[in-house]
This record gives C-alpha cells, structure tokens and sequence, in this order.
C-alpha cells in the first residue's frame, strides 16, 4: 500500500485486541442503531414466530411458547457493514437449532422474515450448528425496540444486518433468495473477515 | 449510468480535494474530484479510507452532499470531538491533498428527480446532508416537485447549509426550520424538537402520500418516524438513515 494520507495519524485503540477486529472496522462501546423505517411495536400477545416454507410441517409459536423453548446466553462480537464492531456482547436467545429441532427439510437457504417486510438470505448451514439464534434478550435486559426488541436475529459470524431486527420467521428456501438490503448493493454473503460489504466484495 | 454504478465490484478511488467550505462553526464541506466517477443518486453515501505513514488505516462511511456531478463529490463533514477520521477531514485536509474512497454505496434511502413528489424531508443537524443532495438534484433537474423540508438545528449559526438553501426556497420547495436551542431574537418560527403537531401543520396529509425521508441522530429518527406513523403515515413510505456519535 503506497497511499498515504498526509498528515494523518489515526488513533489506535489500545484496549481492543486487534485480531477481533476485522479489516475497515472499527471498536464502539456504544451500540448504534441502523434501521430502513420506522421502529415497528408488535404486541406480544399478538407476537408469534413461524419456520415456513420448504419444510414437512410449517411451525409456529405464540410468544408463550417461544419463551418456553430452552435458551442459550451468548456473549459474541457483532460487526455492522457501516464499520463499527462491538466486542463481548451478551445475549440471550433461543438457537435455530432448537427451532429446527425434527424439521425435515431439503432447502440449503434460508430468509429471515421480519416486521416492516425487511428480509435478509443466508445458506441454512450458516444459521445452524450453534451459529444463529433468535436473540430476546441483552446483557440481561428484555431487548429494547430500537434495537429489535421484543426479538431479534443474531448471526455474529456475519456483519450485522443479516441478524434482522424484529424478526417474525424463518423462511426455508431451496434456492438463494437476496433479501432487502442484498438486493440494494450490499453483500449476498456478508462476512466480516472476507470484508463482503457491498456487490462485488 | 449513475444507478448501475454500484453493479460492479466497488474499488478504491484517490479524490483529490479542491475545496473546503466552513458551514458552520463544526461542520465543513470538502469538495473532492474524482477522476472516473461514475456518477451516484442522492442520499447514496461512500466509504472514505485514511492511510497513515506505517500503513495503519481507518474506514468512515459518509452521505454525498451533492447532486450528480460529473467527477465532483462533497462531503459535509460534522467535527465530532473525539472522531478518529471527522477531525482529520474537518482540521487537516486541504485543496491539494488526496484520500481514498469508494462508492457510491445504498440503493434504498435515494431519491431521483424522475421520481416525482411530494417529498417530506426531515433532519436533525447534520442529518440534513443525504436530504441536501436530493434538493440540489432536484433543484439541478428544474423539478417542481412538492418537497417539505424541516430541519431542526441547536441554533440558527448551526443551520447547515443555511444561505443555499435560502436561495432554493420557492417553487414548490418549502423549507421550515425550528431551533431547539437557541433563537435568534427576532425569531417567529418554530423553537423545539419536532413533534407530530408540527409535522401535521407542516404537511403534506398521509393522503398525498408522501414520500417520506428522515435522517439524523438515533432519538431523534426514532421520534420522527414514530410521529408521523402516528399521524396516519403508511410505514413503507418512511425511509430512515440514522448516525450515531459513535466516533466517527
């Protein structure tokens, strides 16, 4: 790299070990917000989650029953495409494994379906085998609207809008099907290492 | 063709700065040329990569503040006080000196002239930047479309953009501020953060269907958009960008 910018220094974070950062990002404490639209407010008694699509069965659980499924805490590092990455976050959710627990399936894709119509695609093998949960709670907190509450994906190993927020289902698919943002310049993939943000990465 | 710019793989581009306007006492404007552009759309942002001596590097990513034109793009810059790469564009940067960057990047929160109004365009501080591109594209095209834009400022010496868009108004353009601050002594116009009253007063009615665009800090986009669901808005119409002070 001979480019240089003159006259800059950049200011390194000390307290971050840079081999959880991945290239272009950069560490934030806060927790930022990124949204297409409006924050949708589903009541929970009117909350249910659905796995539809290429399976035997179609499933479906009220907010009850969702909450009584077993549950995992995680603590993960989340990176967003707009470059920040948060280290050590905790979780607490219901894994997609749990969700897709008997479910015969032949799809090799999936789309996570949300309120608000958004959508973002991934291969089911990367929302399996302990990879993807269905977040409701952080650090310890039921999760605030504005960041997906009362229920959101989380895809740590992916930058950070294929964890949808306000998340409804899963739709399982045989062939890929680009979501909401995938279809507006950014990534089919999206991972972090690999620097997959936009068409092309 | 600026809409199918971003179709190929997105590579890093030298931009040469030609000029660097003050806006306010935090913002800055640096106007970049961009030899091989390929155009972009208003609201379309870009990343922008600083490369320090010992090859350290830090990425940012940043709305246009330009209409389309040719190999120049701006940049409205907020100096944020402890912003690793705002502080570098906004204090160091000067005509002759180069960056890189890439883009343009997103294809939701754009509006092009051929799109028609009306528009409601809705910013806090330096959200206003994305919406500025579309006033200047349309402004550019000699569009008439019904267009609304309110921004809400701390005080009348932080309105961005201020002078322009004095210069814009009219023509089916109407621009209204509210200063949460502070006012000018004088002042007759709105003097709080914007609520569902004042968009109601603004307009246009949910009947118009109008397309909506609100960018600014978190709260501040939660609470916009939450209004004007409130007053009838279909949701779908809403497009948000939001940007946090998160070192940038």
């Amino acid at each position: 790299m001979s480019f240089v910018s003159r006259g800059f220094r950049g200011r390194r974070r000390e307290d971050a070990d840079p081999s959880r950062v991945p290239p272009g990002q950069y560490v934030t404490r806060d927790f930022p917000v990124l949204s297409a639209g409006p924050t949708p407010h589903t009541p929970l008694e009117e909350w249910t989650f659905s796995i539809v699509g290429e399976v035997d069965e179609p499933r479906r659980w009220t907010w009850e029953e969702f909450r009584a499924l077993p549950s995992e805490e995680v603590t993960v590092d989340i990176h967003c495409v707009t470059k920040w990455s948060k280290l050590d976050t905790t979780w607490e959710g219901v894994s997609v494994d749990t969700l897709l627990e008997g479910v015969e399936t032949s799809a090799e894709h999936v789309v996570e379906l949300a309120d608000g119509g958004y959508t973002t695609n991934l291969p089911l093998e990367d929302a399996t085998g302990g990879k993807a949960w269905v977040a409701f709670a952080y650090n310890g907190e039921p999760l605030e609207p504005e960041h997906g509450g009362p229920a959101r994906m989380l895809v740590p190993h992916l930058y950070f809008w294929k964890s949808a927020k306000w998340v409804r289902g899963l739709r399982l698919t045989a062939t890929d099907e680009p979501g909401f943002w995938e279809v507006n310049g950014y990534n089919n993939y999206g991972d972090p290492w690999r620097e997959q943000r936009y068409w092309g990465d | 063709m600026a809409g199918t710019a971003v179709l190929g793989r997105l590579t890093w581009q030298v931009a040469e700065v030609v000029d660097v306007v003050t806006e306010t006492p935090r913002v800055k404007t640096i106007v970049f040329d961009v030899p091989g552009w390929a155009g972009h759309r208003a609201g379309q942002h870009v990343d922008v990569r600083l490369t320090a001596e010992d090859g350290y590097q830090a990425q940012r990513s940043y709305s246009i503040a330009s209409a389309p034109n040719g190999t120049r793009v701006e940049l409205t810059v907020e100096r944020l006080d402890d912003g690793e790469v705002s502080l570098y564009l906004t204090d160091e940067l000067r005509p002759g000196d180069q960056i890189e960057l890439r883009g343009p990047v997103g294809g939701y929160f754009v509006w092009e002239p051929s799109q028609g109004g009306p528009l409601l365009l809705v910013a806090g501080g330096s959200g206003v930047v994305p919406l500025m591109a579309m006033v200047r594209a349309r402004a550019a095209a000699g569009s008439h479309a019904d267009t609304r834009l309110v921004l809400s400022s701390r005080s009348w010496e932080n309105v961005i953009y201020r002078d322009e868009l004095e210069r814009l108004e009219g023509g089916g353009l109407r621009v209204v501020h509210t200063l949460t601050r502070s006012q000018p002594a004088d002042w007759t116009g709105y003097a709080r953060r914007i609520d569902a009253e004042m968009l109601a007063e603004i307009g246009p009615e949910p009947s118009e269907e109008p397309r909506g665009y609100v960018c600014g800090p978190t709260p501040f986009v939660e609470a916009v958009a939450e209004a004007l669901v409130q007053l009838g808005h279909d949701p779908r119409t809403i497009r948000t960008e939001r940007f946090g002070a998160t070192g940038g």
